[in-house]
């Protein structure tokens, strides 16, 4: 009976494998939830100021999305991001990660912009410091800096509803 | 035109591997023996060809033949020539025909090594490596042919992931695949000695020098990998319980185990289906660590590439070839059992022990691993397991092993007598007490840093136990020495009398040691420290003065660099002049960290550049990263030596002795 137990531990083991294939890795929560926002200091763009840092926004919540001309992912979230800046009056920050400077201005005036400042984060320094994986990534960072949570991919209205929105108490309309 | 070669090669090598699999199956099956023996020479026929692939797509990378899709990934025209070769097994596909490569050449060793063995055994254990080569040679040619083409010609390559351009990762790679590729055979003997029913001392004394081959190679390759994590990734770390380091520590763990119950086995003709056990688990492990770095179902810093068909492949292949070996194991293994008496404190019941405590800290570290696993496959939410458990777990489990070496080396088999091994262990013990009162506070004295009680008494505790098995380690040797020396027989020849298995022994308890020693002092009392610099301006630590001299640009062959100068000056004497590094590869547009270190057996100095705080003017201050690791070194020094031991141990005459008796076979250790 006890010659049996290695075969059983490895078909448990085989099953759980297979259910862990369908699941997406990726879904993992960031480690900088609840810590510090990891700091940088990048130029803006388009008018925005020259030098941003986070502490510039330090005393509201805010969203720092990760974005960039090149990502398709980027297209599909904008329209929700346009709606939250312009009819909710969320504050959403613009890290154009690994893209060129005039690629983004133009992507901007293509499609409009939802952002309160636009920072170039040409090398992607800051974004590997936020462990960004892939772009869009969203980072909802609370009045004290620290990280409140981390949408990976793009921004869908559900997770706006149901865990962003909390975070920010924007009330609901109507 | 060569990678179409390549291409073929890797089509006959697949081939050649069913040959060596189906024919000599065939042979077992009707007794024949003609038939059992076309497992040599398709073994040989295979690695030929795996060569000629493997040689194909070097001189690809070589060539800058970015026609060649993996080629175009992974290199670049300004990729020098060594990172160029290197960047064969820079990727998934790379990596699995080095894998290959590797099997073959084991699979040709053991075709070369085994006249002396029964022709049925060594004919199955042929067509058992021949099955686990066509497995991987299908993965290959259906989900991850290297050789594809790519239209249109891309005119540069997007070049070499940069983590990967690295020293440590020319070398590293290879030894940990030979590790893991080599515990096949290991894995193939246990599956012909449940097939045949044989299981002797003739098949241990087989077995064993293959496992401690295996075991030799996957501790300098992960020796190798910790190094290159510490070097290259800039966190100042040695071991971060990666679910790809777990990946490779767990068979270690499995295969240190298997080393000493094949002792076992060896000397007394006891625990042989555990025995058994092990072996299977060991190759099961290995397999389930390319299955977790190339599956993609944990993420981890290692996993480049990942896919999920190719996850599928693996599974499948790891469900049959261990569930198989597995279910042989459930039918046959009870008849192995032996009905020898095992007394526990005697040195085989210690090894018993040792084995309880290697394969409850392997299963702690696969639980730790698959948990993430689990809770999501359960819909539980998605978490991560960290240092935090792996310590708590790991670290008591193997304390005691330290205490079992001293111990092991004091008891003889079948009956010790405790009192006897606790006089001969009262001196050693005593000493390792006197020094570890004094080298802790020592070592603060020297170089001031804060630490808390609770670490201090713990690296007070860890200095015990690594010099205790230190000190204990020789005890074997000298026991030996003494006994040859009260017959009367001379030094000289007295030294040349212990078998190299037990001088093996002995440098490899040494590098454990040593290794302790390491372990406690880094993680006890090395300090790190973020500073903000202008440059002119220091900072201490730990009684060192780093003063940040400024920062130039450089021009690499495939990347500028910001290079920094740190000065560290010890009480006004100059003691290193460091050059930490930001590298931005443009081809990939990323941002590397090179740290500056200076190393010294007692201590590292090690320091990583940051950001410049204010990008439009380099000259202004710096972020820096400031790190005092004391005793690191003997970290990898541990490492080494067990290489080195599992080497001297596998010279052993008794095993070339009997591969003698039989034919005149050249006395080397190993061809591939």
């Amino acid at each position: 009976m006890k010659y049996l137990v290695p075969i059983a531990v490895l078909l448990g083991l085989i099953a759980l494998f297979a259910v862990g294939l369908t699941r997406d890795p990726r879904e993992v929560p960031s480690p900088l939830v609840g810590k510090p926002a990891p700091a940088f200091a990048l130029p803006g763009l388009g008018g925005t100021p020259a030098r941003v840092t986070p502490a510039d926004w330090r005393g509201r919540t805010v969203l720092v999305n990760y974005f960039a001309s090149w990502c398709a992912g980027c297209r599909v979230e904008h329209p929700l991001l346009m709606q939250l800046a312009h009819e909710q009056g969320v504050e959403i920050i613009g890290l154009a990660y690994k893209d060129a400077d005039a690629d983004t201005q133009a992507w901007l005036d293509r499609h409009g912009n939802p952002y309160r400042s636009v920072i170039a984060d040409n090398a992607g320094s800051a974004g590997l410091d936020w462990g960004v994986y892939g772009v869009p990534e969203t980072f909802v960072v609370g009045p004290d800096g620290s990280i409140l949570f981390k949408q990976i991919g793009p921004m869908t209205p559900e997770a706006w509803e149901t865990k962003i929105r909390p975070l920010l108490g924007v009330r609901r309309e109507g | 035109m060569t990678p179409e070669l390549g291409h073929f090669a890797l089509i006959l090598a697949l081939i050649a591997a069913l040959a060596q699999t189906l024919v000599p199956a065939w042979g077992l099956w009707k007794g024949n023996a003609r038939a059992q023996a076309v497992a040599s020479s398709a073994a040989q026929a295979q690695f030929l060809l795996m060569a000629v692939s493997f040689a194909a797509l070097t001189w690809a990378f070589i060539q800058k033949d970015f026609s060649v899709a993996y080629v175009a990934d992974n290199s670049h025209s300004k990729l020098p020539l060594v990172y160029r070769i290197s960047a064969v097994w820079g990727a998934h596909e790379g990596s699995l025909l080095l894998w290959g490569l590797m099997l073959s050449g084991w699979t040709l060793a053991v075709s070369l090594f085994n006249r002396r063995l029964p022709a049925e055994l060594s004919a199955t254990a042929l067509a058992v490596l021949g099955a686990v080569a066509t497995g991987f040679l299908l993965f290959m040619l259906i989900t991850s042919n290297p050789f594809a083409r790519m239209y249109p010609v891309p005119l540069e390559g997007r070049d070499l992931n940069p983590l990967l351009q690295d020293p440590g990762l020319i070398i590293h790679p290879p030894m940990l695949y030979m590790g893991y590729v080599g515990f096949s055979v290991a894995f193939a003997y246990a599956i012909a000695a449940l097939i045949t029913g044989k299981l002797d001392a003739a098949w241990v004394r087989w077995t064993r020098p293959w496992t401690t081959a295996a075991w030799a190679f996957l501790t300098m390759g992960i020796t190798l990998g910790s190094w290159w994590a510490y070097n290259e990734l800039g966190w100042g770390g040695w071991w971060f319980w990666d679910p790809v380091e777990n990946a490779s520590f767990m068979p270690w763990l499995a295969g240190t185990a298997l080393i000493h119950s094949l002792a076992v086995t060896e000397k007394r003709g006891l625990l042989k289906s555990w025995t058994v056990l092990l072996a299977i688990l060991a190759f099961a492990l290995s397999l389930l660590g390319t299955f977790l770095v190339r599956s993609g179902v944990l993420v981890s810093v290692h996993a480049f590439a990942s896919d999920p068909a190719r996850g599928v492949f693996i599974l499948g292949f790891l469900a049959v070839v261990i569930g198989s070996a597995l279910s042989l194991y459930a039918w046959r293994a009870p008849k192995l059992a032996t009905d020898g008496e095992l007394r526990l404190y005697s040195r085989e019941g210690l090894l018993l022990l040792n084995n309880v405590f290697l394969v409850t800290a392997c299963f702690g570290v696969l639980l730790g691993t698959l948990y993430p696993l689990v809770v999501d496959a359960l819909a539980l939410g998605k978490i991560s397991v960290g240092p935090p458990y792996f310590n708590a777990i790991f670290f008591p489990l193997i304390a005691p092993l330290f205490v079992l070496v001293a111990v092991g080396a004091v008891t003889p088999w079948k009956k010790g007598e405790w009192r006897a091994a606790l006089r001969r262990l009262r001196g050693p013990a005593l000493l390792a007490l006197a020094v570890a009162l004094v080298l802790p506070g020592l070592a603060l004295w020297l170089a001031p840093v804060s630490a808390s009680f609770g670490s201090k008494l713990t690296v007070a505790v860890a200095t015990w136990l690594a010099l205790f098995t230190l000190g204990s380690a020789g005890l074997e040797v000298w026991q030996r020495l003494r006994s040859k020396r009260q017959h009367g027989v001379a030094t000289a020849a007295a030294l040349a009398s212990v078998p190299a298995g037990a001088w093996g022994m002995t440098l490899s308890h040494l590098g454990l040691g040593l290794w302790m020693l390491g372990v406690a002092y880094v993680t006890g009392y090395g300090v790190e420290r973020d500073v903000r610099l202008s440059p002119g301006a220091s900072a201490d630590l730990a009684g060192y003065e780093f003063a940040f001299e400024g920062v130039r640009e450089s021009q690499g062959p495939n990347f500028t660099a910001d290079t920094a100068h740190v000065q560290v000056t010890r009480a006004g004497r100059l003691v290193a002049d460091l050059v930490p590094e930001k590298r931005f590869y443009p081809s990939q547009r990323s941002v590397m960290t090179e740290s500056g270190v200076d190393a010294r057996l007692h201590r590292d100095l090690y320091v990583a550049l940051g950001e410049a705080l204010d990008p439009q003017n380099p000259n202004g201050d710096w972020s820096l990263r400031l790190y005092y690791k004391p005793a690191i070194r003997l970290v990898w020094l541990g490492g080494v030596l067990m290489f080195f031991g599992g080497l001297i141990a596998l010279s052993d005459r008794r095993y070339r002795l009997s591969a003698r008796a039989a034919a005149p076979l050249p006395a080397a250790t190993l061809a591939a």
